[in-house]
């Protein structure tokens, strides 16, 4: 046994010396990492969809001094709700990615100090659901929309749909993806804009009938967009059979940008009557080491720099008037008048039995 | 046996504890009534037969396509066949959204079986068991044919020698020595199955929920921890229930084996017979195993303009219009490869000693130990990520942040491995062989080197083989350890997927079959390493 433990700390030596060295090879900062007061890194906490480009962060470490550090835990309801569990001792300084679904359960459990950001008079009124203590600030909107597959409908001559109601046409039987609501942002994005239209009894009905017109209910986007939406990259490879699909008013401009070589036409159109819409905010956390360098980086994300900065990166659009669309969108990309929207503490209330209800109608 | 105890303490048992006292307590005091109530719910109930019936489906069904598979690696010789094994493991290291969409491609429409027949077998039941034996077979292959390859046939000819049937030989001689190594496989693709996420998720469609996915909904979409830390219970009290039987049907059937140099055992096939089970066995791989990952690979080189390397092209920039990624998505498999280096070693160590001490000693408490050594594979990636957030944030351990925990995380993972697949070996070391070196002189280390090693050494191989290719295609733990500017390939494979246009797709495909290729290679070598007899460490 003696010899056993001698060789186990000879192994286990070996196994940390080559574990710091696997570390050396990294791009690994925690030995110069010290986040605090004083701190000249701040870091950004949010969910896998956040981008920004290399020349927008640096733009910020330039006029602050500031150096950005990311961080991306999970889907943007995962990674509210690992903000929520290190509530106190958060793992940054901001949090970006509470949706307007999502704003209510952020806001009750106590994540944000209030900050009034710097310009913030810029930010279109109807996107501060905050207003009056500003613990959040909007960063960024997105529509989920029905897509559909241009060349589809053109071959048969056939009308795309253009609103809710449209979708329960015989016409369109058996065409339209969705994703579970239960799992997936547009998904859920999807049924509040049932609830939004039909009313909070009318929705049952809709859902009912939507389902005798053959909806299909996936399980994430990625599958109902790439698999099952025949006019997508994806789906046309899999040769898929559903020529609408629940995604987003900024799909179609993506579906340009990484085709090649690029159309001069979006293979895809969005159903401007489907819409809802998604509102994203981002907060100091409570608990912050680095309180100014949040600040900062708060005031940043509504500057004219990064809001133009967004939408190819992230694919939504800004919320500062003065920022203007990149041309792929003005191109390419649907304008939505009116999308359906719930208040947030409304849906902070009735979210799990509107979910529960559609699963019980539709899923099971 | 400190260093196990300690590392599973800090890197398990605590944060995991954390999370499910955080759901089941209320103002300080235990609700246990929160059990009673969470599981009379007729969801929940769903939920757990579903996954037990669904479980035992994909383990039975993997023992009957994989049994043929062990025995036909181990007994016979044939061209290419270390590449073989090696291609066999690589599906149990890919991340299930790749696998997902392969098998959405082979079963769903337009697929495969679609243009020949008209049979669409996704959002069925079929799909998911059939993706299960995918993932599983190299366990079966690996664990049983490794132990299969050492058997010494002449045993079992003696007893043909002593007038015993050509069956009645097999039942009695080979199968009780084989036996422990059949329930370990079948417990690991019981316990795999029995926990399986992403293929339920993807394939399955909403309908189906296995009590893993019911977890990482409750915990991570709806932050329902009292439900979320029931579901844990739930699933400790399962798997601590099939370990329990399966150490006593191991302790039953454990005995000094006489081991050989696999080299020796194997053959070329003789006759129709041993030629019809050899080839019915690569029929099977071809149709199983080959074809889903030849979709990727077809669909990772179907560009546009016909086949080319396009996609792969694609990959050596961080910006193809726009930034999906801060470094050229060819970074992660460098990040993979360090994480999973990294991963090996603490698992092995750990394991190693873990086995080493579970050898040496009985004992109930010991017991106890191996048993609760498996328990990483029951427990959800959720609950022990989230577990971590909530634990490992003080210093000097706020590792939150930090990269070694991914390697930690993972090389949880891997320690079961390499202990299921060191123990039985190590335990089946004839003990007189020590004693009468020790007898002859040797110190107790000389006699560990001359006699242990050389048996165990495939062995280690072999488990290191495992935990590293558990660690490549890790995905879980990976997402929890936020660091956008070292992303593992599984994680690049998800990003890339989670966003349309054709060359995200594409990339994808080309990422997941670089996966692929780094994980032959890898297996590859490991099952190529023979080193002198006389060689130190």
């Amino acid at each position: 046994m003696n010899t056993t433990t001698k060789y186990a700390a000879t192994a286990l030596a070996a196994a940390l010396g080559v574990t710091v060295l696997a570390g050396c090879g990294g791009s690994d900062d925690q030995a110069s990492d010290d986040t605090g007061a004083g701190s000249k890194t701040v870091t950004l906490v949010s969910h896998d969809s956040f981008n920004a480009s290399d020349a927008a962060l640096k733009a910020f470490t330039k006029e602050t001094g500031y150096k950005v550090k990311v961080l991306k835990s999970g889907d943007a309801g995962a990674a509210l709700n690992q903000e929520i569990l290190t509530k106190g001792s958060p793992r940054g300084d901001v949090f970006f990615g509470a949706d307007n679904t999502l704003l209510s359960r952020a806001l009750d459990n106590g994540l944000f100090t209030p900050y009034e950001a710097k310009g913030l008079d810029r930010v279109a009124a109807d996107t501060q659901l905050d207003a009056e203590k500003h613990r959040v600030t909007p960063v960024d909107t997105g529509d989920v929309c029905v897509n559909y597959d241009k060349k589809y409908f053109a071959d048969r001559k056939l009308d795309p749909p253009k609103t809710f109601d449209d979708l329960l046409k015989p016409a369109y039987k058996n065409l339209l993806v969705t994703e579970n609501a239960a799992t997936s942002s547009p998904g859920l994005g999807f049924l509040l804009g049932t609830v939004a239209t039909q009313g909070e009894t009318g929705y049952q009905d809709y859902w009912k009938k939507l389902k005798e017109n053959g909806v299909k209910v996936v399980d994430g986007w990625e599958q109902a967009y790439n698999e099952e939406f025949s006019g997508s990259a994806g789906g046309r490879k899999a040769k898929a059979d559903r020529p609408l699909v629940v995604s987003y008013a900024s799909s179609p401009p993506v579906e340009v940008l990484y085709a090649d070589p690029q159309p001069t036409e979006a293979p895809t159109g969005v159903a401007t009557g489907t819409c809802f819409r998604q509102i994203e905010f981002a907060g100091l956390l409570d608990g912050a080491k680095n309180e100014a360098g949040g600040k900062a980086l708060l005031d940043f994300l509504i500057s004219k720099q990064f809001q133009e900065d967004m939408p190819l990166n992230m694919f939504v659009n800004p919320v500062v008037e003065d920022a203007e669309l990149p041309e792929l969108f003005t191109k390419f990309g649907a304008t939505v008048d009116k999308p359906a929207t719930v208040a947030p503490e409304k849906i902070a209330k009735n979210r799990e039995q509107w979910v529960q209800s559609w699963s019980s109608l539709v899923v099971k | 046996m400190a260093a196990p105890v300690a590392f599973f303490a800090l890197f398990f048992a605590y944060p995991v504890a954390a999370i499910v006292g955080r759901g089941l307590k209320a103002d300080g005091a235990w609700q246990f009534g929160r059990i009673g109530a969470v599981l009379s719910r007729p969801d929940i109930l769903d939920v757990l037969w579903f996954t037990t019936w669904q479980a035992l489906a994909s383990t039975v069904l993997t023992l009957l396509i994989a049994l043929p598979g062990a025995y036909v690696f181990a007994r016979f010789d044939f061209p290419g066949k270390q590449l073989l094994r090696a291609v066999v493991t690589v599906p149990f290291v890919l991340p299930t959204v790749v696998v997902g969409t392969a098998f959405l491609a082979l079963l769903g429409r337009g697929g495969f079986l679609d243009e020949l027949w008209g049979v669409r077998l996704d959002t069925t039941v079929w799909a998911i068991l059939l993706a299960h034996v995918f993932f599983n077979y190299a366990v079966v292959v690996r664990t049983v044919g490794g132990l299969w390859a050492q058997l010494d046939p002449r045993q079992e000819e003696a007893a043909r020698v002593l007038g015993a049937g050509r069956l009645a030989a097999w039942r009695r001689v080979t199968l009780p020595a084989l036996a422990p190594a059949v329930a370990a496989a079948a417990l690991m693709v019981f316990l795999f199955t029995f926990t399986s996420f992403g293929v339920v998720q993807i394939l399955g469609g909403p309908a189906y929920s296995t009590l893993e996915v019911e977890i990482y909904r409750q915990t991570a979409q709806l932050l329902d921890l009292p439900t979320a830390a029931v579901l844990t219970l739930v699933q400790f009290a399962a798997v601590g229930g099939i370990l329990a039987v399966h150490a006593w049907t191991v302790r039953r059937r454990e005995t000094a084996l006489r081991l050989v140099d696999p080299a020796q055992t194997a053959r070329p096939p003789r006759g129709a017979g041993q030629r019809a089970l050899l080839g019915g066995v690569l029929l099977t791989v071809l149709l199983l195993i080959l074809l889903p990952l030849g979709v990727l690979v077809e669909r990772s080189l179907d560009t546009s303009g016909g086949y080319g390397f396009d996609f792969y092209r694609a990959l050596q920039s961080a910006d193809a219009n726009g930034s999906t990624f801060l470094v050229p998505p060819l970074d992660a498999i460098g990040n993979s490869l360090r994480y999973a280096l990294v991963a090996t070693l603490i698992a092995l160590v750990i394991g190693g000693l873990a086995a080493a001490a579970l050898t040496r000693r009985a004992g109930r408490l010991v017991r106890g130990f191996d048993a609760l050594l498996m328990l990483p594979l029951g427990v959800s990636a959720v609950t022990v990520g989230f577990g971590f957030l909530i634990t490992l944030d003080e210093p000097p351990l706020d590792l939150r942040t930090s990269w070694i925990l991914v390697p930690l995380a993972q090389a949880l993972v891997g320690v079961p491995f390499v202990v299921r697949t060191m123990l039985p070996v190590l335990r089946a070391v004839d003990e007189r062989l020590r004693e009468a070196a020790a007898v002859l002189g040797a110190s107790p280390l000389r006699a560990w080197r001359e006699v242990d090693l050389p048996l165990v050494r495939r062995a280690v191989l072999v488990a290191a083989g495992f935990a590293f290719a558990v660690s490549l295609g890790e995905f879980g733990a990976t997402v929890f350890i936020a660091r956008p500017d070292n992303p593992t390939l599984p994680v690049a494979v998800a990003r890339l997927l989670g966003r349309s246009g054709e060359l995200n797709y594409g990339q994808a495909m080309a990422l997941s079959t670089i996966l692929m290729l780094v994980c032959a290679v890898s297996l590859l070598l490991l099952e190529r390493i023979r080193t002198d007899r006389s060689g130190e460490f």
